[in-house]
C-alpha cells in the first residue's frame, strides 16, 4: 500500500525548489550555475523515472544523468559562485517581531518530531501519512513546508521573498553544497571497481596475523583510514569485516561479534571528523558559519576525534576477546 | 587483485591538498577509478548516474533554506543573540554542554534530523554561542571563527555518538545485516547497547574541550580586551 506522502513527493518538491534557483540564476546572466542546478533539479525531478528505467532494463536514463555529474564537475569550475557579500541591510523587523521569529526556525525540528510520533497512527483516504521506509526524512520535508508557511505569516513577507533569500543562502554554499551528493556517488564507484577490496588485501598482508591485538589495531586503523577516504563509515565497515574482522579477530582469535561491530563502526566515525570526504558534516557548516578557512570544522574536531580513537580501541581491547 | 582502481583515491588526495574545486575532483576520481577498473564507458555512464540518483536525500537539508534565509533576514540570529543575552548565567560551556547531550539523547531516540548545521546550528546554535562567549568581552574575527567552529563540532559529536545507540538506526542495520549474511545471528539491541560506553566517552570528552575552549577564550580576552571591534555587532 502506497503512503500518503511519498518521499519522492519531497524529492519533486527540492527539484521545484532548484528549478528556481536555476531561474534566479539564469536571470541574473549567471549561465554557469544556472545549467549547474538545472541538472541537479533534474536528478530529482526524474530520479524516480531513471530507477524505474534501470529496474527495467533501460540503461540510457541513468546514462544521460551520469553524463550529467561529469557536466557538474565542469560546470563547477566554471561557475564557481562568486561569494556574494552578504546583503547589509537586514530588515529590523527582528526587533518588533521579537521571540516570535523563534517559532518557525523551531517549527522545523519540532514539527519534524511531531510527524514522526504521529504518522503511525493518521491514515488519509485510507493510506498512512508516511510510508516506511525513511520517515523522517520525509517528516523533515513536509516540516520545512510547515515552518515555511508559519515563517511567512510571521514575517507577513511576501513568498517571493522566501526564495530569494533561499537562493542568497544557496548561493553562499555554491557547489559545496553539492559536494555531499557527488562525494556518496564516488562512494559507491569505489566500492563498484573494488577499491575496498584492494585497501583491505593490502591491510591483511602488512600485519602479523598471529597477534590478536595488532589485528585489533590493524582493524581499528583502516576503519578510520578507509572512512577518511570514502568519507562514511558506512562504506569502510563491510569492506575492513570482511577483510579484517571476520577472518581474523572473530574466526580466528574469537572477538565477540556484537562488540566488535559497534565499537568498529564507531572507531569509523571518530575518522568521519577527520575528513573533508564527508562534506556534509565538515565543509558545508564551514561555508554556512562563513567561516574563512574551509577546513576550520576539521581541525576543530581532531582532539576530540584522536582522543575518541584511543578511547575506542582500548575499550575494544577490553571488551571484545 | 587489481591495485590500479586505487588510483581515484590518489586523485582524491592530491585535489583536495591542492585545493581545486572539489566537486570536479571527486567527479574525476571516479571517473578514474572506473577506468582503471576495466569498465567501459556505458557502465561508468550508468554506474555514475544511478549512484547519484540513489544518494538525493543528501541533498534534502536545502529545502530549509528558503525558510532560513527569510527568517534571517528579518533578524533571527540578532533575536538569538538577544535572547541568550537574556541569561546573565548561561556560559558558553554550559550552553554547548547542554546542547550535546541534548543532542546525543534525541538521537539515541532516533530523531537524528531534529538538528543539523542548516537547521540549528547557523541558524540558533552558533549565534546564541557567539552571545553567550561575548559575555567575556567583544570578539575579535579569528575568536568568533573559533566558537562558531566549536558550536558545528559540538553538533557533529552529539549526532554520532547518540545515533548509534539508536535499534533501528541504519548504522545497527547494516551490523546485524552483515553478519547475518556470514552466519552470525545477533540481536539489534545487542549491537546498540555496545554503543553506549563510547557515547558516555564522547559525552565527556567533548565537554571537557568545551571547557577548555571556553577558558582559552576567556584568557586571550582579558590579555587584550580591546582588540575585538565593538561596532560589527551594531552593524550586522
Amino acid at each position: 500500500m502506497n503512503a500518503f506522502v511519498r518521499i519522492e513527493y519531497i524529492y519533486w518538491l527540492v527539484g521545484l525548489w532548484l528549478a528556481v534557483c536555476a531561474w534566479q540564476n539564469l536571470r541574473d546572466r549567471r549561465w554557469a550555475m544556472g545549467a549547474f542546478w538545472i541538472i541537479v533539479a533534474s536528478a530529482f525531478a526524474f530520479g524516480d523515472l531513471i530507477r524505474g528505467a534501470t529496474a527495467a532494463g533501460s540503461r540510457w536514463p541513468a546514462q544521460a544523468m551520469g553524463a550529467g555529474v561529469i557536466a557538474l564537475g565542469l560546470l563547477a569550475v566554471g561557475g564557481r559562485a562568486a561569494r556574494q557579500p552578504e546583503s547589509g541591510e537586514r530588515s529590523t523587523g527582528g526587533l518588533t517581531l521579537g521571540n516570535a521569529l523563534f517559532a518557525p526556525a523551531l517549527a522545523i525540528p519540532l514539527a519534524t518530531l511531531a510527524i514522526v510520533l504521529i504518522a503511525p497512527y493518521v491514515a488519509i483516504f485510507g493510506k498512512p501519512l508516511i510510508g516506511p521506509g525513511q520517515p523522517t526524512l520525509v517528516a523533515l520535508g513536509l516540516a520545512c513546508v510547515i515552518a515555511l508557511i508559519a515563517a511567512l505569516r510571521t514575517t507577513r513577507a511576501a513568498p517571493y521573498e522566501s526564495l530569494s533569500e533561499g537562493r542568497r543562502l544557496l548561493d553562499t554554499l555554491g557547489c559545496v553544497a553539492l559536494l555531499p551528493m557527488v562525494l556518496a556517488t564516488l562512494g559507491s564507484v569505489f566500492a563498484a571497481t573494488g577499491v575496498g577490496d584492494a585497501i583491505a588485501h593490502i591491510v591483511g598482508a602488512t600485519i602479523p596475523v598471529e597477534n590478536r591485538y595488532a589485528c585489533l589495531a590493524a582493524f581499528a586503523l583502516g576503519m578510520v583510514l578507509f572512512t577518511m577516504i570514502m568519507g562514511n563509515a558506512f562504506a569502510a565497515f563491510p569492506v575492513m569485516m570482511a577483510g579484517v574482522g571476520l577472518p581474523l579477530l572473530v574466526a580466528r582469535h574469537g572477538a565477540m561479534p556484537a562488540v566488535l561491530g559497534s565499537l568498529g563502526m564507531l572507531t569509523g566515525y571518530c575518522g568521519t571528523l577527520l575528513t573533508p570526504m564527508a562534506a556534509n558534516f565538515n565543509i558545508v557548516p564551514a561555508v554556512l558559519l562563513e567561516l574563512p578557512d574551509q577546513y576550520a570544522v576539521i581541525r576543530a574536531q581532531i582532539p576530540t576525534a584522536l582522543v575518541l580513537l584511543c578511547v575506542n580501541v582500548m575499550l575494544m581491547a577490553i571488551l571484545v576477546f | 587483485m587489481n591495485y590500479w582502481p586505487l588510483i581515484g583515491v590518489a586523485v582524491v588526495i592530491a585535489g583536495f591538498a591542492l585545493k581545486r574545486n572539489a566537486v570536479l575532483v571527486v567527479v574525476a576520481a571516479g571517473v578514474a577509478s572506473a577506468l582503471a577498473a576495466g569498465m567501459d564507458v556505458g557502465d561508468l555512464l550508468a554506474l555514475l548516474g544511478n549512484s547519484f540518483v540513489s544518494n538525493r536525500a543528501l541533498l534534502l537539508f536545502t529545502l530549509t533554506l528558503p525558510v532560513i534565509g527569510l527568517l534571517e533576514r528579518y533578524g533571527l540570529r540578532e533575536r538569538a543573540k538577544i535572547w541568550i543575552e537574556g541569561f546573565r548565567n548561561l556560559s558558553l560551556a554550559k550552553l554547548l554542554i547542554a546542547y550535546l547531550g541534548a543532542r546525543q539523547l534525541l538521537a539515541m531516540f532516533g530523531l537524528i534530523d531534529l538538528g543539523g548545521h542548516a537547521q540549528t546550528v547557523r541558524p540558533l546554535l552558533a549565534p546564541m554561542s557567539e552571545a553567550a562567549a561575548g559575555r567575556e568581552g567583544a570578539l575579535d574575527d579569528a575568536a568568533r571563527a573559533r566558537v562558531r567552529a566549536l558550536a558545528a563540532e559540538t553538533d557533529n559529536v552529539g549526532r554520532f555518538f547518540g545515533e548509534d545507540v539508536f535499534l533501528a538506526f541504519g548504522a545497527v542495520l547494516l551490523i546485524q545485516g552483515f553478519f547475518e549474511r556470514n552466519g552470525i545471528h545477533l540481536e539489534p539491541l545487542a549491537i546498540a547497547l555496545w554503543a553506549i560506553p563510547t557515547a558516555i566517552s564522547a559525552f565527556t570528552i567533548h565537554s571537557v574541550r568545551i571547557v577548555f575552549a571556553q577558558r582559552r577564550l576567556r584568557a586571550q580576552m582579558h590579555e587584550m580586551p580591546s582588540v575585538g571591534n565593538p561596532t560589527e555587532d551594531a552593524r550586522r
